[in-house]
């Protein structure tokens, strides 16, 4: 058992050393500019490329030009968003997102408030689903986008993309879908689904860094305001070099994925079922943030009853975890994604986010359970909150002098 | 096969790739975790960052990395137009990058003034003709340091001291992609308030650039979502790639001397032996000390470049004809035509750019598959 | 932000966790914070005839820094007069621990937990008469 333990495959995960493999002979052997066009070093890396492309588009479902490379899903969602947004102005200005999604895609929605646009934030219900009349309410004959994610990264959660899509389609509404956490996770097919854009990124799936993809239909066409302009790669829609060694990766990524994901899936939720009763059968007061069905099988949110989370990630330091704790985060704000459950601050404070993934084995999550346990235990024997609802007092009614 | 399109991209340097392979494995983390991955992966990247600011004899704090260069050129002019909500007049060359060209157009049609300033016939921009370009509504100047396909190099710094002097708050830009690790650069020195590189030019990787901006410098941010790089330029980073960006910086620091003076005494040998077989051959941008130590845009009139590029191909030799992103559209090059040549002659160009694994053989090779191939295009 | 080796120390050989009787009238009880801002603690001392501190614990809700910090102080606070409790400022808590400028507030917190703890002994001393 390899220490530390790495338990955060939603933070970012390891390469497949077969993605590496095919990666390697593009840095110094094959090392061709993709634009080239005048010789062998330049078609062998274009050759590669599309081979990449055709791998990434068939684990969509779709086809190949229609898979725009960008640097990755945050470039990907900056993209589709605004470029979306710019494109079809004069059509409407309005824009329907969930206060769930990933900060790439709600600041990107806050830059365009800032220019005039107009942005429902839809909440979501404590499951961490949107509700899809509130999706269908929201709708205006201004709406021109809908950007709702496949699985959220806290959380897990899943969200109904085929009715989305189906409603989306029904109100001639785009549909973009962040699904950074969801590709090679779950299914994803951008026809059943009517989805009409997609971001995908490397680096969540076994990829490498610093490389994802944006999905744009072209049946119908779906066009948009590039946001690197240059020397007209990727049909106009993505100025830059394409950098080979990185596209092959995220390829193989996806090849992998296709062929794994269905037995993969089943092999992780059995260990993060095993993590959870574990957990639960040793502990009480332990509560799993976010639905449990409509989930990501590598995920698993949960709150410790008063144990705050930055102490537990220091307690179990041999385990890599994340926590919605604020004490973690750069803003010093607990997780928004959290507070949307309705979960209160305090019990965002509890929170603790295990990613389980490829690598994960039965032997680490057992020993994850033991240490997790032993630790929780130990701090509540510490907290002055366990103390008191030990005795029975109930700490939401308490007046607390905040400072 | 003879490698001599290195202005397109180059191999990645061996030294390179192995710093980079651990963090493709063991320091795998994500950089914005608390945890030891995290952590592992952090320190790789501050000490690419150290390196790189060495180079260019910066503070760390004034690099923001990017996916490559044409985001970094993007992102400059973006960055610059949006503080000013697209009011305002822009002035650039017209010998730049297309990632600067376009991107000018993008902020014209966004409601701003764009002035193109041309080239005189050795490809350079005359401080004058933009000083008189200036206006009090002149927001950016973008000028590159050194042209791709020509590698003829531009008086940035003096352009620069003029702008500055000329209109309060202006702000200049330059493209240094071709420049950097090819020639020593200072950035205080060069007077800019940004520089655009690119990692793959200098032995590094694909897919990884950076911006280098003046500290008091205040930009909009073209990516944006989880605050990385200061909140400047948002997205997990590419740490392996910017592992290996700061790697070949270190490399090009320490062998630029000696780099600098052996590309010159090749790019002597390839155009002084091509004059002599072919004394109809022109080079563009006349004298070499105004170029790159390793460029040489050349052409024999009446042969069509593009052919004798896929000649060379055959032969086993790689050059390019205009630049990578241009090449296979059929149309000759922005930058020929800028310099008063004609669209015939501008299709007879070819580009030949060496790199730090280039020898003295490969440049004959090159010469006498170059002069064969002539011969034989000869109608 | 590698774990810091003394506020690690703090959480694994923990010293004086535990409560008093917070109705002992020897016993002054300071509770700081909230719970909605992740950190909530609890100092306690008990006093005695001099005017000494005799024995001091702690229980904390809060991330590491905030444990240590308050864990550290009852060490400080044992044999200590009232007044020279007081004077026990954050900056010394805060330079001891190395606590980084993001986690100074801990220390904040835990000088305001001996502040309270303190006035609270002393409003019941009054009240006894």
């Amino acid at each position: 058992m390899k220490h530390p333990i790495y338990m955060d495959y939603q933070g970012t995960t390891p390469m497949d050393p077969r993605v590496l493999e095919e990666m390697l002979p593009w840095f110094v052997e094959k090392f061709g500019n993709p634009a080239s066009r005048s010789h062998a070093y330049g078609w062998e890396a274009e050759q590669a490329v599309e081979k990449a492309r055709e791998q990434v588009a068939r684990l969509l479902g779709a086809d190949s030009r229609e898979i725009v490379f960008t640097s990755g899903a945050t470039e990907s969602d900056n993209l589709a968003i605004q470029g979306v947004a710019r494109f079809y102005q004069d059509k409407g200005r309005h824009l329907i997102t969930a206060v769930t999604e990933h900060k790439a895609v709600l600041d990107t929605c806050r830059h365009l408030e800032a220019d005039g646009f107009t942005v429902t934030y839809l909440p979501v219900q404590k499951d961490g689903l949107v509700a899809m009349d509130a999706l269908e309410a929201a709708m205006t004959d201004q709406t021109i986008l809908v950007s709702i994610m496949a699985g959220n990264n806290e959380i897990g959660v899943i969200q109904p993309l085929a009715e989305i899509g189906q409603l989306c389609r029904q109100k001639k509404v785009l549909f973009h879908c962040d699904a950074a956490q969801g590709v090679g996770k779950m299914a994803l097919d951008v026809e059943a689904m009517q989805i009409d854009l997609l971001s995908i990124s490397g680096h969540k799936m076994y990829g490498p860094k610093g490389v994802g993809a944006l999905y744009v239909r072209r049946r119908p066409r779906v066009r948009l305001k590039p946001l690197f302009h240059g020397g007209g790669h990727e049909r106009g829609m993505r100025s830059g070099t394409l950098p080979t060694p990185l596209l092959v990766g995220l390829g193989k990524a996806c090849e992998l994925a296709m062929q794994e994901m269905a037995e993969e899936n089943k092999r992780v939720l059995v260990l993060r079922e095993q993590l959870l009763q574990g957990i639960l059968s040793q502990l009480t007061h332990v509560e799993v943030n976010g639905s449990v069905e409509q989930r990501l099988p590598g995920n698993l949110n949960l709150s410790f009853g008063y144990v705050e989370g930055e102490s537990l990630m220091m307690a179990i330091k041999e385990v890599a975890v994340s926590s919605g704790s604020a004490c973690t985060s750069a803003s010093l704000e607990p997780s928004y994604v959290l507070r949307a459950l309705g979960v209160s601050e305090a019990q965002a404070h509890t929170s603790i986010r295990f990613g389980l993934g490829r690598f994960t084995t039965a032997e680490e999550v057992n020993f994850v359970v033991q240490t997790v346990v032993q630790a929780v235990n130990r701090l509540r024997e510490m907290s002055p909150l366990w103390e008191m609802a030990q005795s029975g007092i109930d700490i939401n009614s308490i007046q607390w002098d905040a400072h | 096969m003879v490698y001599l399109d290195h202005n397109a991209t180059s191999v990645v340097r061996p030294q390179v790739l192995e710093g980079m392979l651990p963090f493709f494995s063991e320091r795998f983390g994500n950089p914005a975790s608390v945890h030891g991955a995290g952590r592992a992966a952090r320190q790789g990247m501050d000490v690419a960052r150290r390196r790189l600011a060495a180079l260019l004899e910066v503070h760390e704090s004034q690099i923001i990395f990017t996916s490559g260069g044409t985001e970094a050129n993007v992102m400059a002019v973006f960055g610059c137009a949006a503080r000013h909500h697209f009011s305002g007049h822009l002035i650039t060359s017209a010998v730049e990058h297309a990632s600067v060209l376009q991107v000018c157009a993008g902020m014209e049609r966004r409601g701003m003034e764009l002035t193109v300033v041309g080239v005189d016939a050795d490809g350079r921009v005359r401080p004058e003709d933009v000083c008189s370009a200036l206006r009090e509504s002149t927001r950016l100047v973008s000028i590159m340091h050194a042209n791709n396909e020509t590698g003829v190099m531009q008086p940035v710094a003096e352009i620069a001291e003029l702008c500055r002097a000329r209109v309060p708050g202006i702000v200049v830009h330059t493209d240094a992609v071709q420049s950097v690790g090819k020639i020593p650069l200072c950035f205080e020195a060069l007077s800019v308030h940004m520089l655009s590189l690119s990692a793959h030019k200098l032995g590094g990787p694909k897919g990884v650039g950076a911006l280098v901006v003046d500290s008091a410098l205040l930009l909009e941010p073209l990516l944006v979502g989880g605050g990385q790089e200061r909140g400047r330029r948002s997205g997990t980073e590419n740490v392996p790639a910017i592992v290996g960006l700061g790697l070949a910086a270190e490399l090009a620091q320490h062998t630029m001397a000696e780099e600098q003076k052996r590309l010159r005494r090749l790019q002597q040998q390839l155009e002084s032996q091509i004059q002599n077989e072919r004394p109809d051959a022109l080079v563009m941008g006349q004298s070499a000390e105004q170029r790159l130590p390793n460029t040489t845009a050349l052409l024999v009139p009446g042969i069509h470049g593009e052919t004798v590029v896929m000649n060379l191909d055959l032969e086993g030799i790689a050059i390019s004809s205009g630049s990578a992103c241009a090449s296979g559209r059929g149309q000759p090059s922005h930058v020929p035509l800028a310099m008063g040549v004609t669209a015939e002659l501008a299709a007879s160009m070819v580009r030949v750019s060496m790199g730090w694994n280039t020898t003295s053989l490969d440049v004959e090779r090159f010469v006498r598959s170059f002069v064969t191939v002539i011969k034989r295009l000869q109608p | 932000m590698a774990y810091n080796e003394r506020v690690l120390d703090h959480y694994e050989n923990p010293r004086n966790v535990g409560s008093l009787d917070k109705d002992d009238p020897s016993v002054g009880t300071g509770m700081v914070g909230a719970p909605a801002c992740g950190d909530v603690m609890k100092l306690q001392i008990r006093v005695d005839d001099q005017g000494v501190i005799a024995d001091a614990k702690f229980k904390t809700f809060g991330c590491g820094s905030a444990i240590a910090s308050s864990s550290l102080v009852t060490e400080w606070l044992k044999g200590k007069s009232l007044d020279e409790a007081l004077m026990i400022k954050n900056q010394q808590v805060a330079e001891e621990l190395a606590l980084p400028p993001v986690k100074i507030h801990c220390s904040v917190l835990a000088e305001d937990a001996i502040k309270t703890a303190v006035s609270d002994y002393r409003k019941k001393q009054k009240s006894l008469g």
